[in-house]
């Protein structure tokens, strides 16, 4: 068991600091001059290179990379060149809108997906099934933005019951801050629950034919508490990988989504941040997001290991 | 009035006929052998008794359990059964109990279900389960997860979980199959013990007649879903009145004939094996230790002169596949030396062994797997000719195939056929025939027929036993059947736990094991002619 | 009773027959061949052209001259979805293309080889998942600009790992049968086996994850297209379209309505075909029914 869990906490560490690497060699490449454009296009040549030395960026490569990565791990993200704010506190800013948005969809896509997963797979074949898969289906190819514009035409525009866009900050109040994310939450969890049903229903048709299940059965268990009992955990496995994945998908998923609704979330951050060359911005958040992915996969591997006995008694 | 009375049972699957008019009773305390070759619908019947079937089955007939219509029993009512009253243990243990539960949670199970005894109650009755079937506290813990146990371990588990709440009847489905045969006649004692403890029923369901024949008062006799011939086990048996029993019984006893090979065990040896030992890196227990490594093949030596035909015997895990591999170069000896012809194969590249593997071929167990599904028969077959020094052309090379196809009693037309439109014997055939095609002086072949129905088996040892006579092929049999190693081999070396501990000629270490691991063996191995004899003196 | 049917054991004739008898894969295929079609006439024909601006007609509800309306420039939309279509295949192509090309042989590459070849490809693929896909685009994007070859190269990249994981994984659980076994025995070496042998035994699988793939790029190109950094105006893209319609959504829904059913049509039908194949040719999937 805790050979395990030191392998994967090795894996992920190394993952870090290898992505932390690549995060770091990319935006090296990236054209444009920071200090330019801080100074604006009629600041002389001397005067950027100032600030070029005063910012640190004619220090050799390796010895720039150490510094960013120790600022990076004592929380000092340094200032945005078109903010100038700490980016520390930009960050906390947004996360306090895309944190909850990724969470609430990743609760509702779960919420919805594994009883609709558990329906299909007890009524295999029969008309509940089809049509629960059906719908499924045609949610995975919805694009989540395009969901999201349909939203906004029925609920907001039509209906009038929420928002548009915007978000009116937690001071406003939790729950018109709330309400704001309820369409975006709806659009992103949507799609991935529609996946999520799919996956669990899979899974546990899988495990359905196990010659345990058989077992189980002869022991005078209904199919239903057969279902439950011993179907479920074991198609944790596949379920969790999923939920796993869609979390890094959400993520990324928030940067479209919060442009469609306005939202001053991370994603919107680091999209204009690219977009302006705010190169100090884009490596913090991508830093923070890929850090968030390993951490989540992290904890994927280590629910394995409670849901799998097998994994803890093996490497 | 029977415990168990089937009549007139049918069942169709989709459009499929699986059993056509089956009839079957078992009385309290009576052992019922159910025997039959695959497809004859005998798992398909255990599966209608307890009403598992698959969702396009539709049976009619009559079936009645203890006074109970089960083809019109509601649901709920089989639930209530199931369990309680009727137990089954199905063939395969490694699959049978589910992973992630322990094995106490796993035979408690059914006793809270059906006794809404409480967990403390379910779970005293469970380790008192678990002591009868032969798992102890001190070793087995109810906290015990599966994969910690072996596979006749956990058949003991299933057992348990199947007679946990007394059950008038047992379904046993090939109990033993997945088993080598020391465990077979340990877990063949307990199900005989079980039964006459708790008088309850057993329908023994097995494709081998040797077992049924030890274990069962009556026997009944299937073959494509239809009763042959049923009645008193003994009577049955030592009479052979119907036509497919007699088939079936001498079949099971086959010997092919054999002429002593000219030549055998003379001049210089073929196969030379010297302290030969294969370990395997032990399982990592931290971060920085292992457990120490496992020897799988210990210190092994032996020798075999050309058109020899040699047994390997010895129970699962005793390292014959581990050892057999290393002789076919398919894996490296941690130490030792192997001499093929002369030359040592041990240690060469791959492009250095291409003389050796001309000469030594093999054959698997799995007429199923050993074949790859995408390819035809004639690239299948002309696989090996690749180690050919010529470069053959096309038309030489289907002649090639032809011609081996023709050798193991294959048609010619078979060239162009994928492996799935082939039955078992028929795959085992084309096995063989990819085995001799480029004229090898060794085949070796691991368990080649223990994945085959008795009729079948006995044809595939006749053609074994013609090509070592016609091409003086020497064989390297790996079986952990005594009746295959009596039949096909000259001499027989037994293994155990990675050693060789006997060596000598076939019958003199049948007849007469010196050794302890070969006692065992001997004594657990099922012999019809023998268990026949015995049931007659039994019954006067 | 056969335990071993893992891998799919027919000749091509009977998979035709079984294939127009599965109604995804029927479903599937039609979906498909009709955007595809769609897409090749674009190349020919459109009912008007997609470069011409016409004031006049801007925002027109749908009618029978324009079947889905006009856009904020008197566009035809019905016209702009067909030329999108070739925009949205065409990016998807090759970027699976990319991912199948260097993927696959790197998974079964790693497969063969085993030991450290294998762990440190599999701990290059950690590394690209750990990168949300989407947001690694947009930087590809945003770094050599936007357009429709840079989109390209952007999916086809994340598409690497995958087809790198699923042909490993395969090829690992086709490696220990026995007739690869036979096959060393014969004297095969790893690449001969792995051509001869595992690659035509994995090709269903890669062929499955294939459409996923495909279908999963022609979203992740709409995102791209809609966040201005796909294929640039004047060429019409789905996504972009999306984009112009959002600020428009109260006057001409329709600009939003028809390039969004054009983008989950397509992903449904490659989707539905990916299912009808597997489940064709997968055996496993066959049993469950």
């Amino acid at each position: 068991m805790t050979a395990y869990l030191l392998k994967r906490l090795a894996t992920a560490i190394a993952t870090l600091v290898l992505a932390s690497m690549v995060v770091f060699a990319v935006l090296e490449v990236l054209p444009g001059d920071p200090a330019r454009l801080m100074l604006g296009m009629n600041a002389g040549a001397d005067q950027v290179e100032l600030l070029r030395d005063q910012m640190g960026l004619n220090a050799p490569l390796p010895w720039r990379y150490l510094h960013w990565a120790g600022g990076l791990l004592s929380l000092d993200f340094g200032r945005s060149y078109t903010y100038s704010v700490p980016v520390l506190d930009l960050v906390r800013e947004r996360l306090a809108v895309s944190l909850p948005l990724a969470l609430i969809a990743l609760a509702l896509s779960t919420i919805i997906a594994i009883p609709v997963g558990l329906f299909s797979a007890g009524r295999r074949g029969q008309a509940g099934d089809t049509l629960a898969m059906g719908v499924a289906q045609l949610g995975v190819a919805i694009p989540n933005f395009w969901f999201a514009l349909m939203l906004i035409y029925v609920f907001a525009v039509w209906l009038r019951l929420v928002p548009a866009g915007g978000f009116p900050g937690w001071s406003a109040g939790v729950w018109p801050a709330l309400k704001s994310l309820l369409l975006p939450a709806v659009a992103l969890a949507l799609p991935q629950a529609a996946i999520l049903a799919r996956v669990t229903r899979s899974a546990l048709v899988e495990v359905l034919n196990e010659d345990y299940i058989r077992t189980a059965r002869a022991k005078g268990l209904p199919y239903r508490a057969v279902l439950w009992r011993h179907a479920l955990r074991n198609a944790m496995i596949p379920v969790l990988t999923i939920l796993g994945l869609q979390f890094a998908f959400l993520l990324a998923g928030t940067i479209i989504i919060e442009n469609v609704f306005y939202l001053p979330g991370l994603g919107r951050l680091v999209f204009q941040a690219i977009t302006q060359r705010d190169l100090i911005v884009v490596e913090s958040v991508v830093m923070l997001l890929v850090a968030a992915v390993i951490a989540v996969n992290l904890i994927v591997d280590l629910s394995y290991a409670i849901v799998d006995p097998r994994l803890r008694s093996r490497q | 009035m029977s415990l168990l009375e089937i009549e007139n049972l049918s069942l169709t699957i989709g459009d499929t006929p699986i059993l056509k008019g089956m009839e079957l009773s078992v009385a309290s305390g009576e052992v019922m052998g159910l025997v039959g070759e695959s497809g004859s619908g005998k798992s398909m019947t255990a599966l209608t008794l307890m009403r598992l079937l698959p969702h396009a089955a539709r049976a009619t007939g009559r079936v009645s359990f203890d006074g109970i219509d089960i083809l019109a029993a509601s649901e709920d009512q089989m639930c209530a059964l199931r369990g309680a009253d009727i137990g089954m243990v199905f063939q395969e243990p490694m699959t049978a109990l589910n992973p992630v539960k322990t094995i106490g949670e796993q035979v408690a199970e059914g006793i809270r279900w059906h006794t809404k005894a409480t967990r403390a109650d379910a779970e005293e009755r469970a380790r008192k389960m678990l002591d009868r079937v032969g798992l102890p506290e001190a070793e087995f813990p109810l906290s015990r997860y599966p994969h910690q146990l072996s596979g006749g371990q956990r058949q003991r588990v299933v057992i348990a979980i199947a007679c946990a709440l007394k059950p008038k009847l047992l379904i046993a489905d090939e109990p033993t199959t997945a088993l080598d045969v020391v465990l077979q006649a340990q877990i063949l004692d307990l199900l005989r013990d079980l039964v006459a403890e708790s008088r309850m029923g057993l329908l023994l369901i097995s494709h081998d007649l040797a077992v049924v024949t030890e274990m069962a008062d009556r026997i009944t006799i299937v073959r494509h879903g239809e009763v042959m011939e049923a009645g008193d086990t003994a009577r049955t048996l030592s009479a052979q009145l119907h036509p497919y029993t007699r088939q079936l019984a001498q079949a099971s006893m086959h010997v092919p004939e054999r002429a002593r090979p000219h030549g055998a065990g003379q001049g210089q040896p073929l196969l030379e094996v010297e302290g030969v030992t294969r370990d395997y890196p032990g399982r990592r227990v931290s971060l920085f230790s292992r457990a120490p490594d496992i020897r799988a093949v210990d210190g092994v030596s032996l020798s075999m002169a050309p058109g020899q035909s040699v047994a390997l015997v010895g129970r699962s895990g005793c390292g014959k596949s581990t050892l057999a591999r290393m002789i076919l170069a398919l894996d490296r000896p941690s130490s030792g030396t192997i001499r093929f012809r002369g030359e040592t194969i041990t240690g060469r590249s791959e492009a250095e062994l291409k003389p050796a593997r001309r000469d030594m071929q093999v054959v698997f167990q799995d007429p199923y797997g050993s074949f790859d599904p995408r390819q035809k028969v004639e690239k299948l077959v002309a696989e090996p000719l690749h180690v050919l020094e010529k470069k053959l052309s096309r038309a030489e090379r289907r002649e090639m195939v032809a011609h081996a196809l023709h050798e193991v009693g294959l048609d010619q037309r078979d060239l162009d056929k994928y492996p799935h439109e082939f039955s078992g014997g028929q795959r085992q055939r084309l096995s063989i025939a990819r085995a001799i095609i480029t004229r090898p002086k060794l085949v070796v072949a691991d368990e080649p027929v223990s994945a085959l129905d008795v009729s079948i088996r006995a044809q595939i040892l006749d053609l074994f036993a013609e090509l070592n006579r016609k091409l003086g092929i020497a064989y390297l049999f790996i079986t952990h059947d005594l009746t295959v190693a009596r039949a096909i081999s000259d001499e027989v070396l037994v293994m155990h736990d990675g050693k060789i501990v006997e060596r000598g000629k076939t019958s003199e270490v049948l007849d007469h094991p010196r050794s302890e691991a070969a006692r065992a063996l001997v004594a657990a191995a099922p012999d019809l002619r023998i268990a026949i004899a015995r049931r007659l003196r039994e019954q006067g | 009773m056969t335990l071993h049917m893992d891998i799919s054991e027919e000749t091509l004739g009977g998979i035709l027959a079984k294939a127009f008898r599965n109604s995804a894969f029927v479903a599937g295929f039609a979906i498909t061949m009709l955007i595809l079609a769609m897409a090749i006439v674009s190349y020919f024909w459109t009912p008007y052209d997609v470069t011409k601006l016409v004031i006049a007609d801007k925002t027109q509800a749908p009618s029978l001259a324009h079947w889905f309306g006009t856009d904020h420039f008197g566009r035809d939309i019905l016209s702009m979805t067909m030329v999108g279509a070739r925009n949205s295949i065409a990016v998807a192509l090759v970027a699976v293309g990319i991912g199948m090309g260097i993927g696959v042989p790197l998974g079964a590459f790693a497969a063969a080889r085993g030991g450290l070849v294998d762990e440190a490809l599999m701990r290059i693929n950690d590394l690209v998942f750990a990168f949300p896909a989407l947001l690694s685009a947009i930087m590809i994007t945003a770094t050599f600009g936007p357009g429709a070859v840079n989109a390209i190269i952007a999916i086809g990249i994340f598409n690497i790992p995958v087809f790198a994981r699923v042909a490993r994984a395969g090829a690992l659980a086709i490696w220990p049968r026995e007739f690869i076994l036979a096959a060393r025995a014969a004297g095969k070496n790893s690449t001969q086996i792995t051509v001869e042998h595992v690659l035509p035994n994995i090709a269903t699988l890669l062929l499955v994850q294939g459409t996923i793939q495909f279908a999963l790029a022609i979203l992740a190109e709409a995102g791209l297209s809609y966040l201005g950094l796909g294929a640039q105006p004047p060429m019409p893209s789905w996504g972009r379209m999306l984009f112009d319609a959002q600020t428009r959504m109260v006057v001409a829904p329709w600009m939003a309505i028809f390039p969004g059913m054009a983008i989950v049509i397509t992903v449904l039908g490659l989707n539905l075909l990916g299912d009808g194949i597997a489940d064709i040719l997968d055996p496993k999937s066959r049993r469950r029914r």
